[in-house]
């Protein structure tokens, strides 16, 4: 209790959590309390009472992945019949899909395809950017941006200079699982380690991009290595600033090698949990974004009281999670009623959190 | 507000009710979390920290209902290609296939039979319980006794009486739906109403079994509906003291008549449950049903004042018929980890809300 005290006065005070204090409230603190502590954070941040969306599609330009993460159902080898890359012809077909919706965002990723080499990206982007200004490019994620730099042979910095003035104007922060290496060599050996994803983001911000955070819990973690994934993303974001959102969401163990080991995805409370640690331990990120694509509708609204404040994009398109046997489906429309059924404001905002729409 | 929930609160802590207008009060709040916050007191004052299930299968013995609900997804016409009755034996398979997976209850419910005789349910009864000595038979709503007495031109007493006699242990509190009449004209004309419902339900009381009571929520109901439906429940409790749980049921949206825009969100099944637990302080148990909830918004509901997930289940086609996107069945494991999870203790319990075993 005096323990709660003390976390409490930190935070009245603005005093950012020790890792010891963030433990104690993941592993001690009863769920409603840390919704509270995290709904009242999320207020002092966000008074307006604003939860914003992005129009948005995902667009999976390759499943063929050189990393194989044991978590992943959506990776195929190179040799693999069900192996795909997507023509230019294709991407602007769903692009275009993206516009006649009035969507802002593209958010594309692949695999890690060993052989696209980085003009193949620069043509496309500039592409884009040409046929459609008005759609913000919010592509790749640091894996794939390190592999281009390698595969070109030049360094990160340059290798995102050429991207960006190709026309990427954010990085997702995808692939950052747990930034903990223990973590990461038994669920993603093939994959860079926390500190290249850490540098990708840092001299992203740096160039003046924004990018996001992200969390994959439910993997086998332990509570401490979770918060340090947390104390890590913020020590970042002291650092170079450039995140705007933070999003966690659950493995999903269906179709994947690691589910051999780890059979049961987290549960409501976990995830909510994890939301409300997040609001709390991030005082420097300005949002928390709710992950309906992995919890669902109703867990994701369930989630704006427990410290989020962001519903993330409309995603007319998801092949990644839908490979681990999870696939919702949202409208947008069906997006502002939850926002406001919730007791918020719907916003339609850009990639960047600027606001577009209020309803 | 704050005096409002100070005023329950206080309520709670003194074991008095509280009254409708509170109740609607709540509905009407933003404050979901503190609202939990009084259930989960109202709730561990009852249950402690205890949370039921049971091993059970659900045997839909019939599609064919000459009831036509609107809301339902689930009725055919005799004469539909994808209508189906079990026949004595297929019944006999399940139950044996349940009574061998460890099932201590066959939760059995059906549609309307325009053609089956009484007679075949007495068999039914005798039958699976001559086969399946140690199994409870949880079976036929409300509105199925009367239709029973109806076909059969005996008194409902009777009807009963010779259920029980031949194997009946309980019933389940299906058929409800919402009590105002306006309401079901609109959703169920050809349903008995209410009155029928809570007269028939004080019979089975009366009768020597317990049943529990139901509310499809989230159609085309008003709060006061709601909060008028559960007075009613707690005024017959009062006078028979024959219901176990209360359970809440989310109004599936997908393959219905009823065409409402937004199926019930998150949040306010979170907050029915809630209210429920805190409005019914004679009613023992609240059940959160997964089928319908969502597995997810189920277990954080055990935070909400939520007693009881429900069982196994195994085949379930009512809820399914009508969107639902949970699973078909619950490994037992899998029930103690989700409750396990939300800081509880899992209690297996029989159909009379007795101690099998405590994990």
């Amino acid at each position: 209790m005096f323990e709660l005290e003390l976390i409490q006065d930190a935070l009245s005070q603005g005093i950012p959590l020790t890792r010891a204090q963030a433990l104690y409230l993941y592993c001690n603190v009863d769920l409603l309390r840390l919704g509270k502590m995290a709904d009242a954070q999320r207020k002092h941040l966000h008074p307006a009472g604003e939860v914003g969306f992005v129009v948005d599609r995902n667009v999976n330009y390759t499943n063929i992945c050189s990393c194989q993460c044991r978590f992943c159902a959506f990776y195929r080898d190179i040799s693999d019949p069900e192996g795909y890359v997507l023509s230019e012809a294709q991407i602007c077909a769903k692009v275009e899909e993206l516009v006649e919706c009035g969507g802002t965002q593209l958010l594309m990723q692949g695999g890690i395809h060993p052989e696209l080499p980085l003009s193949w990206f620069e043509q496309l982007f500039a592409l884009l950017r040409r046929r459609f200004p008005t759609v913000q490019i919010h592509s790749l994620s640091p894996a794939e941006v390190v592999h281009l730099a390698a595969h070109a042979g030049i360094s990160l910095r340059a290798c995102i200079q050429r991207l960006q003035a190709a026309g990427l104007e954010s990085i997702p922060g995808g692939g950052a699982e747990v930034l903990v290496d223990a973590v990461r060599r038994h669920i993603s050996p093939n994959k860079i380690g926390w500190r290249k994803w850490a540098e990708v983001m840092e001299t992203a911000h740096e160039l003046g991009m924004k990018t996001t955070a992200t969390l994959m819990f439910g993997c086998g973690e332990t509570p401490e290595q979770l918060v340090e994934h947390l104390v890590r993303v913020r020590e970042i974001q002291a650092r170079s600033g450039g995140f705007t959102a933070f999003i966690s969401w659950s493995y999903q163990p269906d179709n994947t090698e690691l589910g051999h080991e780890i059979r049961h995805g987290a549960t409501g409370t976990d995830y909510l949990r994890v939301v409300a640690l997040s609001r709390l331990v991030l005082d420097n990120v300005p949002n928390i974004q709710a992950s309906w694509v992995t919890q669902g509708a109703r867990m994701a609204q369930v989630a704006l009281r427990f410290g989020a404040n962001d519903m993330g994009g409309t995603m007319l398109e998801e092949n990644v999670v839908a490979a681990a046997g999870v696939s919702f489906r949202m409208s947008q429309p069906e997006i502002i009623h939850l926002i406001r059924a919730a007791g918020f404001t719907p916003v339609r905002r850009t990639t960047k959190y600027a606001v577009l729409e209020r309803y | 507000m704050k005096s409002l929930l100070g005023q329950i609160r206080t309520k709670i802590e003194t074991d008095t009710r509280i009254s409708d207008a509170e109740a609607l009060q709540l509905f009407e709040s933003d404050d979901l979390l503190a609202i939990g916050e009084l259930a989960d007191l109202a709730n561990r004052k009852k249950n402690g920290l205890r949370v039921f299930f049971n091993v059970n299968r659900h045997i839909n013995y019939t599609n064919v209902c000459v009831n036509h609900c609107r809301f339902c997804a689930f009725c055919r016409e005799g004469n539909e290609p994808d209508a189906y009755t079990y026949n004595l034996s297929q019944v006999l398979e399940k139950a044996a296939e349940a009574n061998a997976a460890g099932a201590t209850e066959l939760h059995m419910v059906g549609g309307l039979h325009p053609e089956l005789p009484f007679e075949f349910y007495l068999r039914l009864m005798a039958t699976i319980k001559a086969n399946n000595p140690t199994i409870k038979i949880k079976a036929f709503t409300a509105v199925e006794i009367d239709y029973f007495a109806r076909i059969s031109g005996l008194e409902v007493e009777e009807v009963i009486r010779e259920l029980k006699r031949l194997g009946l242990d309980s019933t389940p509190g299906g058929g409800a739906e919402i009590f105002d009449a306006g309401v079901r004209s609109q959703i169920c004309p050809e349903k008995i109403s209410a009155q029928r419902w809570l007269e028939v339900t004080e019979k089975i009381h009366a009768g020597g079994l317990k049943s529990n009571a139901t509310m499809l929520f989230g159609h085309v109901e008003t709060y006061a509906h709601r909060v008028d439906h559960m007075r009613r429940l707690r005024e017959l409790q009062d006078r028979t003291g024959g219901f176990q749980a209360f359970i809440p049921l989310a109004f599936q949206t997908q393959n219905s008549n009823i065409k409402v825009e937004h199926g019930p969100d998150g949040i306010d099944c979170l907050k029915t449950l809630a209210i429920s637990r805190i409005y019914l302080d004679n009613f023992q148990h609240i059940k959160a049903y997964w089928v319908m909830l969502g597995l997810k918004v189920a277990q954080v509901a055990l935070c909400f004042g939520v007693n009881d997930l429900d069982g196994t289940v195994v085949e379930e086609k009512i809820g399914h018929d009508a969107g639902a996107d949970s699973p078909q069945a619950l490994g037992k494991e899998e029930i103690i980890r989700q409750i396990r999870s939300a800081g509880r203790t899992p209690v297996e319990r029989d159909t009379l809300y007795q101690d099998l075993q405590v994990y």
